[in-house]
């Protein structure tokens, strides 16, 4: 196959244009980076960001893990249980789940990320309403959970059942889109390292959610970050919780998968 | 790196590539009188000079919404010799003030530790005002760089 | 409002103790605008205090360039064992408080 990248000129609109010969996207199976090469969002940012999300008390991400964890054992719904009623540290215990998933649900045949899980258990075992996406209440619960899988690898499983999204997934980025024509691959595979304007082209592992970004001034999704991505591309995001968004949360775990999980990270 | 001008920012904050047309002039940015007359106010006919004053703020930022300041007067900080008040100012910022710090000999040390927003990139000014009444000044020139990827909401 | 406070649990009499402090809350500068080009409305927290044994030993105005979820860090004395307490208000005067006790020997 060939590839040729001739690459990230920036002009004055702040336009990064690929010219491109040769085609991609045949099946992947082997990382497209080196696992010598992985770097997580955190090797691109600042000293001083990079102290922050090291500093356990001054990340202000840690608001929401302390939020979700004050949610964790607050009782909720016609049921009136906890997600402590069912999770302990002993019994199906959330340590390293998060680093399983996405993930395909059971009893649906569905891939689902965190954000879903924690509705299903909602909606299955305490009859409570869903939280909505991006909710505060809902990062707060995505981000204690996460937390609960900080310094392990991804694991999630991409045969099987799952198979058919991470498939998915991985069309998904290596589509082209938007009026760039850019496909996830073209700034994250091709280019990480080079320069974007003022900023360093990451790896785009998603590594580091629900992440506090000092751009949104909050903590936020990968969900948030993928619907940046779409628009930084002039594509239509997609909604919040789309299936094309999990399916590609699946191929971003196994393409990141010598990483570990960062929940809370801290982002420009 | 190239210092970002306003009038380049509004154009970046377009995000890559798409054009802003502000319509409404708002005032982003104060003016360095509106700096004088911020510092007239809290110390109304003083003088200062530089010295005492420690200020740290990373020489480059990459984002402005959350830059960390440290500021340490050199004081004993006893009944007899102690820093009542340390404040930020902002020449670029659409408001001068950024923070007014109130201290005494409880403090101990006179140290403090935020994180702040900044406009663009300036010399960020920390006064420190003395029981005794003089005033003591400490700058910080900080570059501020503005991301890529933007987020528009 | 989630807040976290950094306190030593216990410090000798005369020591100068370091005190962190963290608070969510958006800061919302008031100089933003929407997608519809609407203004959003400034709302911060103004005044952040703490009192110990009795005293303000340490009292902040934050003004619109504090960024969002303000941290604050500083010292004071260790004078008695007891309570400090901290002490937020926003700009309509609604207080949020935390404690935190200290021993001192």
């Amino acid at each position: 196959m060939t590839l040729r990248a001739v690459i990230a000129s920036l002009i004055g609109a702040g336009v990064l244009v690929f010219t491109i010969t040769g085609v991609v996207a045949q099946s992947p199976t082997e990382r497209a980076i080196d696992d010598a090469d992985l770097k997580s969002g955190y090797d691109f940012q600042s000293e001083d960001t990079r102290a922050l999300q090291d500093d356990d008390f001054a990340n202000p991400g840690f608001l929401w893990v302390d939020k979700g964890a004050a949610l964790f054992s607050e009782k909720a719904g016609k049921n009136d249980r906890a997600c402590t009623t069912c999770h302990t540290d002993t019994v199906r215990s959330i340590k390293g789940a998060a680093a399983r998933y996405p993930s395909v649900d059971e009893k649906t045949g569905q891939l689902i990320n965190i954000e879903q899980r924690i509705n299903l258990c909602r909606e299955r075992h305490q009859q409570a309403e869903p939280l909505s996406y991006e909710s505060e209440d809902l990062l707060a619960m995505t981000a204690y959970v996460a937390h609960q899988s900080r310094g392990q690898p991804f694991n999630a499983k991409t045969d099987g059942t799952a198979q058919s999204h991470f498939e998915a997934g991985r069309d998904y980025y290596y589509a082209r889109k938007g009026q760039m024509n850019l496909a996830c691959h073209h700034c994250h595979e091709w280019n990480w390292g080079q320069m974007l304007r003022g900023d360093r082209l990451s790896q785009g592992h998603g590594n580091g959610y629900p992440a506090y970004r000092f751009e949104w001034q909050t903590i936020g999704s990968l969900h948030r970050r993928l619907r940046n991505c779409d628009k930084g591309v002039r594509a239509e995001p997609l909604p919040f919780g789309a299936q094309e968004y999990v399916d590609l949360e699946l191929y971003l775990a196994w393409r990141a998968s010598r990483l570990t999980l960062e929940t809370p990270s801290v982002r420009r | 790196m190239s210092m970002i001008t306003p009038d380049r920012r509004g154009f970046v904050l377009g995000g890559a590539g798409a054009l802003v047309v502000q319509l409404v002039p708002i005032p982003l940015r104060a003016e360095p009188e509106d700096l004088e007359r911020a510092v007239r106010e809290s110390f109304p006919g003083k003088t200062y000079q530089e010295g005492r004053v420690t200020l740290k703020i990373p020489v480059l930022s990459e984002n402005g919404n959350s830059v960390p300041l440290d500021v340490e007067v050199d004081s004993p900080m006893t009944d007899e010799d102690h820093v009542t008040s340390i404040q930020i100012f902002s020449p670029e910022n659409p408001l001068p003030n950024i923070a007014k710090f109130y201290l005494g000999p409880r403090a101990g040390r006179a140290r403090v530790a935020t994180r702040i927003r900044l406009a663009d990139s300036q010399r960020v000014l920390a006064l420190a005002e003395m029981n005794d009444g003089t005033l003591w000044a400490g700058y910080a020139k900080v570059i501020v760089t503005i991301a890529a990827c933007i987020d528009l909401g | 409002m989630t807040v976290r406070l950094s306190v030593p649990q216990s410090a000798k009499r005369g020591d100068v103790i370091e005190i962190k402090t963290l608070i969510s809350h958006q800061m919302e500068s008031g100089f933003r605008r929407d997608a519809f080009g609407e203004v959003i409305p400034r709302d911060i927290l103004k005044e952040f205090r703490c009192v110990y044994d009795g005293q303000t030993v340490f009292r902040a105005e934050l003004f619109p360039a504090i960024s969002a979820n303000p941290f604050i860090t500083f010292h004071t004395v260790a004078t008695v064992s007891g309570e400090l307490e901290f002490v937020w208000t926003d700009q309509n005067g609604v207080v949020t408080r935390e404690t935190a006790s200290i021993e001192v020997t």
